[in-house]
């Protein structure tokens, strides 16, 4: 069971207390109404599905039921990091090799 | 009272306690602290199982967790037989009862064992070759006869009665092993005052100072030494001491899987104990001291009962105090098994002769051997066992050809060498890496926050053991964040280790006789059945990857897990691949280590305690009325109220028909119900929902479509506005939680500008439906504050007062296409305001209706249930729910998904009613549509049946159904293809009862 930590919480917490939401940093369009169909595929159909770091949504759903983003490694699956909703995506990973 | 195999002073067990019990209907004695198999052993028993797919006869290999071959059947009472038990690892209690398996009729005279003399039918891949054709046999023919021919024991044919523990814990040093090294690591982390969990799968600790007879630490022998150490560490308030504990895997970010046998080994475990009990560790550091593990020699017929490792001849007889025999051979390519032929001669045992592959070895034991008087021979090979049940001989042969000679035994002692236990290593994902020189696997590349010491690190020898074991444990203990009370390698109490065995080296696959071009039964996976030549025969057949041979074979892959064969059929593949051994790979460890059993695993999560009921207020009163009960996700809802001499059909035609006709009461409380509070409450309604809120009155109501973002409906239900700021939501009864989970994602993260918060509010109101002609004169006496005239408060309408002098929000809404309302109470006053309201009813002949009628009724006015009537491609359009959707807006969540190019498309499967030709006949719900009965098979099927009832109330049958262009095929006839015939349906509109809709305010 993989141990991960909460950004509000900031605490580490089992992974049974969460909940993966996908993957992370796509935005809807503020303007989604008027997208055509192959940016709409883009946004709500085409993943990444790396495989190395990948950047994703978790929810604290048993806990502080929180959205918050994460960095893990699909290969090790190992968390690099977590950080809060909204906030942008980290230039630089921390022990980050690649 | 000796058991004949029994020798006086031997051994570590008190005499006077004896334990009698019985194996295959026969009785024996043995003693208190024996396994199943040393009390066997002490009597003679060598013969304890046939083996898997050639029926062979088998004895016990080992003295330990690696058995392959002692499996048998413990049976306590009917309920309690638990199969597959491996006779080396049960403790003997008195009145045990035990029975072999995979035999018939008797373990001596076996049927099956025809297998052995046909066995060039079973070679390697021959269950993939042989069962191919025709498919259809698999499953009618060959499996079940392989499985019942084979079949490894019995499984219980009762519920098991044993209950299972389970415990969370956390320490910083998780030491794995209780040997020398895992004692000594122990005491270094112990002593810094961090929490130390130290676990070992024995009832005793030690490990290989079971049978270590030269052995000496801190002055004491060193089985000794180890139960000193352990009680010290007992006596600590910060260590937890496990013994009979398995660390069965090893998970992410050090959590440790472990199964701790609480009572199997007593004679009357009582129902206070469980029996096992399942430790998930979360350790900072693991300290792994699991050991090594002795390989067998690959000879013809190595596996006759009599033929066993040299170490468990040896534990057999320095802890048990048995003899495994009267004449006993060695068979050996290390130094270990002299160890064990000079405690055996010393304890006054006969030693036929020692058969050692190496030309000229030297070294101690060897020569304390040779004055013992012991027949040594150098450059020789055991080519072949002699003997069925028993081994009686082995036939010795200068391992590069020659004379034979043949040397009567009545036991052979085997020791190819020692394999580090690698299993939890490499489970944590840590890279093994071959050393040459000892031509074994040691851990390599650490992929978790352990260490390996002693014997599973490769290192040899006690002394070294112990000094590696116990710096590590110290610096575990340290890197977890221990206080380092200042401990130095070499200070403290670091245990002295006096005296010590070592011993390295052996020989790896085919001992000659057994090698290429033989065809000798020369085995490699005893539990399998694996031979050296069926290795062969796979990589001649094309396997060239170890996992291949694995695969093709089966070799390791039996409950055992190759725990003394995978290093054996490595090198044998590796040699007729003409590969070095790292080039073909060692086979990854997986979890469980040993098995493990489902009760551990699954704890108390079983029966009512598997997953949570929930009830609503008013479950009691329905009991009491004899409503019968339908499981909805968690929920018990009453499904329908039968009265005396009633059956399902006729309580539900009456409960719909009372309803249209005066009124009737439904416990609508599971619906899902959030509540959606601030400032910007109304525009955060407007993205999640399809329909317009800003303009929709407080104290009025709106049947609102959630969709996802693909544009397909998500959920649904009545929404009432009881404040500018504040909206009541109701959602299906199913879709309570992954509703809320939707709207907190798209508040959390898509629009966290909006100023709002949501709280599911479920529990906390109870919810009385109240529908029909009557339902205003039933709730009005019991209501205050509000008035119910139907200008005050009309159709889909909701005021907050009280009801009974409890808070009431009051919906005016229905379900059921009559005058209705929803009687919103607080959840604890449920039941109590049910009563009022039933009381009242009664004055009107209302009836109690459960889910069933409220089904029908729904169905009859055209009412869609979301997931029985959508499936999650059902566009609102497909739904003819157009009106629900805001045409003004410019964004809510599935705007955009909805107008894709294939969902605004001509054909796509419509909602629609259909009305049977024979209005008798009731479809079938899922039953497919096709527009012409006559075409040829496979039809072109194009819609399906979705919803399908008798209404009482039209008398006839009535469906909804999802039709291919569906709303413009109205009054055409359509064809439903049945097993008993096809039947014949008209489209029809989606109301059955009061098109026009005048009963709202009938
Ligand atoms: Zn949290």
């Amino acid at each position: 069971m993989l141990l991960i930590r909460c950004p509000y919480c900031e605490e580490e917490r089992p992974e049974l207390e969460f909940r993966n939401a996908g993957e992370a940093h796509i935005v809807r369009s503020a303007n989604i109404a008027g997208e055509s169909e192959d940016d709409f595929e883009k946004y709500f159909f085409i993943r990444a599905n790396p495989k190395g770091v990948i950047y994703e949504r978790w929810r604290h759903i048993h806990g502080c039921a929180r959205f918050f983003n994460a960095v893990r490694d699909t290969v090790t699956d190992k968390f690099v990091m977590t950080y809060k909703a909204g906030e942008p995506k980290p230039a630089k990973l921390p022990g980050a090799s690649k | 009272m000796n058991a004949a195999f029994r020798i006086p002073g031997a051994g570590r067990l008190s005499q006077a306690k004896t334990a009698s019990f019985s194996f295959d209907d026969k009785s024996y004695t043995g003693i208190e602290g024996d396994t199943l198999a040393s009390a066997l052993l002490a009597n003679g028993v060598h013969l304890v199982g046939r083996s898997f797919k050639y029926h062979r006869p088998r004895g016990f290999l080992s003295a330990g967790a690696e058995e392959p071959n002692a499996l048998v059947q413990i049976v306590r009472d009917d309920a309690r037989k638990t199969p597959n038990v491996r006779a080396t690892v049960q403790e003997l209690y008195d009145g045990l009862t035990a029975n072999s398996q995979n035999r018939w009729p008797s373990l001596a005279f076996d049927v099956g064992a025809v297998n052995d003399i046909a066995s060039p039918l079973f070679s390697a891949g021959f269950y993939y070759k042989t069962f191919m054709w025709p498919k259809s046999a698999w499953k009618s023919l060959y499996e079940p006869k392989i499985r019942a021919a084979a079949g490894l024991g019995v499984s219980p044919d009762r519920p098991d009665p044993d209950h299972y523990a389970a415990r969370y814990a956390h320490c910083e040093v998780l030491v794995l092993g209780g040997g020398a090294a895992g004692i000594a690591a122990a005491l270094a982390a112990a002593e810094t005052g961090v929490r130390v969990i130290i676990a070992d799968e024995q009832a005793e600790f030690g490990g290989s100072l079971r049978f270590e007879s030269g052995a000496r630490i801190d002055g004491e022998n060193g089985f000794a030494w180890a139960q000193g150490a352990i009680a010290k560490l007992k006596a600590m308030d910060n260590v937890r001491v496990l013994p009979r504990t398995t660390a069965f895997g090893y998970y992410a970010q050090n959590f440790v899987g472990l199964v701790e046998r609480v009572s199997d080994h007593l004679k009357t475990p009582g129902r206070e104990l469980a029996r096992e009990r399942l430790w998930q560790v979360r350790a900072g550091r693991v300290v792994l001291a699991t050991g090594a593990i002795e390989r067998h020699m690959v000879f013809a017929d190595n596996d006759r009962p009599g033929i066993m490792l040299a170490s468990a001849a040896r534990t057999y007889l320095n802890h048990y105090g048995v003899a495994v025999g009267r004449n006993v051979g060695v068979y050996t390519a290390n130094d270990s098994a002299y160890a064990a032929a000079i405690d055996l001669k010393k304890a006054g045992v006969n030693i036929a002769a020692i058969v050692d592959l190496r030309d000229n070895p030297s070294g101690s034991v060897i020569d304390e051997a040779r004055g013992l008087g012991i027949e040594i021979n150098f450059g020789r090979a055991v080519v072949r066992a002699g003997g069925k049940l028993r081994v009686s001989s082995m036939t010795v042969q200068p391992k590069n050809g020659g004379g034979e000679r043949t040397v009567p035994v009545d036991a052979i002692l085997m020791s190819a060498g020692w394999t580090p236990s690698v299993h939890l290593f490499s489970q944590s994902r840590g890279k093994v890496a071959f050393n040459e020189e000892t031509r074994r696997f040691v851990p390599g590349t650490y992929a978790q926050d352990c260490v390996s010491v002693g014997a599973c690190n490769g290192t040899d020898g006690l002394d070294a053991t112990v000094e590696e074991a116990y710096a590590a444990g110290a610096k575990a203990a340290k890197d977890a964040g221990g206080k380092d009370s200042g401990i130095k390698a070499g200070k403290g109490t670091k245990p002295t280790v006096d005296a010590g065995e070592s011993w390295s080296r052996g020989m790896l696959g085919a001992a000659p006789g057994a090698g290429a071009g033989t065809t000798v039964k020369a085995f490699v996976d005893f539990q399998n059945d694996v031979t050296a030549k069926d290795i062969r025969q796979a990589v001649h057949e094309g396997m060239h990857s170890i996992e291949h041979v694995k695969r093709f074979t089966t070799n390791g892959m039996a409950t055992d897990q190759g725990k003394t064969s995978n290093m054996h059929g490595l090198a044998i593949a590796a040699e007729t691949l003409d590969k070095p051994i790292p080039q073909v790979g060692l086979t990854t460890f997986r979890a469980p280590y040993t098995p493990v059993t489902f009760g551990s695993i699954v704890g108390h999560a079983r029966g009512p305690l598997f997953d949570p009921t929930r009830r609503t207020a008013t479950h009691g009163w329905a009991a009491a009325q004899g409503a019968v009960f339908e499981d909805v996700g968690q929920w018990k809802r009453a499904w329908y109220f039968p009265k005396a001499g009633e059956d399902m059909h006729a309580a539900v035609n009456r409960e719909c028909v009372t309803v249209r006709k005066t009124a009737g009461l439904f416990d609508a409380s599971t619906l899902g119900k959030i509540e959606v509070v601030g400032p910007d409450a109304a525009k955060f309604m407007e993205l999640l929902y399809t329909n317009p809120w800003e303009k929709l009155e407080p104290g009025r109501c709106r049947y609102g479509i959630m969709l996802r973002e693909d544009g397909f409906i998500y959920d649904d239900g009545v929404v009432g506005r009881l404040a500018p700021d504040r909206f009541h939501v109701t959602t299906t009864t199913g879709g309570a939680p992954r509703v809320m989970h939707h709207m907190e994602d798209y508040l959390q993260t898509e629009f966290p500008h909006l100023n709002v918060w949501l709280t599911s509010i479920t529990e906390q109101w109870a919810v009385i439906a109240v529908q029909g002609p009557k339902s205003r004169e039933i709730i009005a006496p019991l209501v205050e504050g509000i008035d119910m005239s139907d200008e005050a408060l009309p159709h889909m309408s909701v005021r907050e007062g009280k009801i009974c002098g409890v808070p009431t929000r009051l919906f005016r809404m229905s379900f059921t296409g009559e005058r209705g309302f929803e009687v919103n109470v607080p959840a604890d006053y449920g039941e109590a305001v049910w009563e009022a309201l039933w009381a009242e009813g009664q004055k009107h002949g209302a009836t109690a209706y459960g889910t069933e009628s409220m089904h029908v009724l729904r169905a009859e006015k055209g009412y869609i249930i979301v997931g029985q009537d959508t499936d999650g491609t059902v566009t609102p359009n497909d739904a003819g729910l157009d009106w629900a959707v805001g045409k003004k807006k410019t964004d809510f969540v599935g705007i955009r998904g909805m107008a894709r190019a294939d969902l605004v498309a001509k054909g796509r499967k419509q909602l629609v009613g259909l009305k049977t030709k024979d209005a008798k006949v009731v479809l079938e719900e899922g039953a497919q549509i096709v527009e012409d009965p006559k075409q040829a098979i496979p039809m072109k099927m194009i819609g399906h049946v979705t919803s399908s009832y008798w209404s009482e109330n039209c008398g006839r049958s009535i469906a909804l159904a999802l039709v291919a262009g569906g709303r413009d095929k109205m009054g055409k006839t359509l064809y439903v293809p049945m097993p008993n015939g096809t039947i014949e349906v008209e489209v029809t509109g989606m109301v059955f009862v009061d098109e026009k809709g005048e009963r709202l305010n009938g």
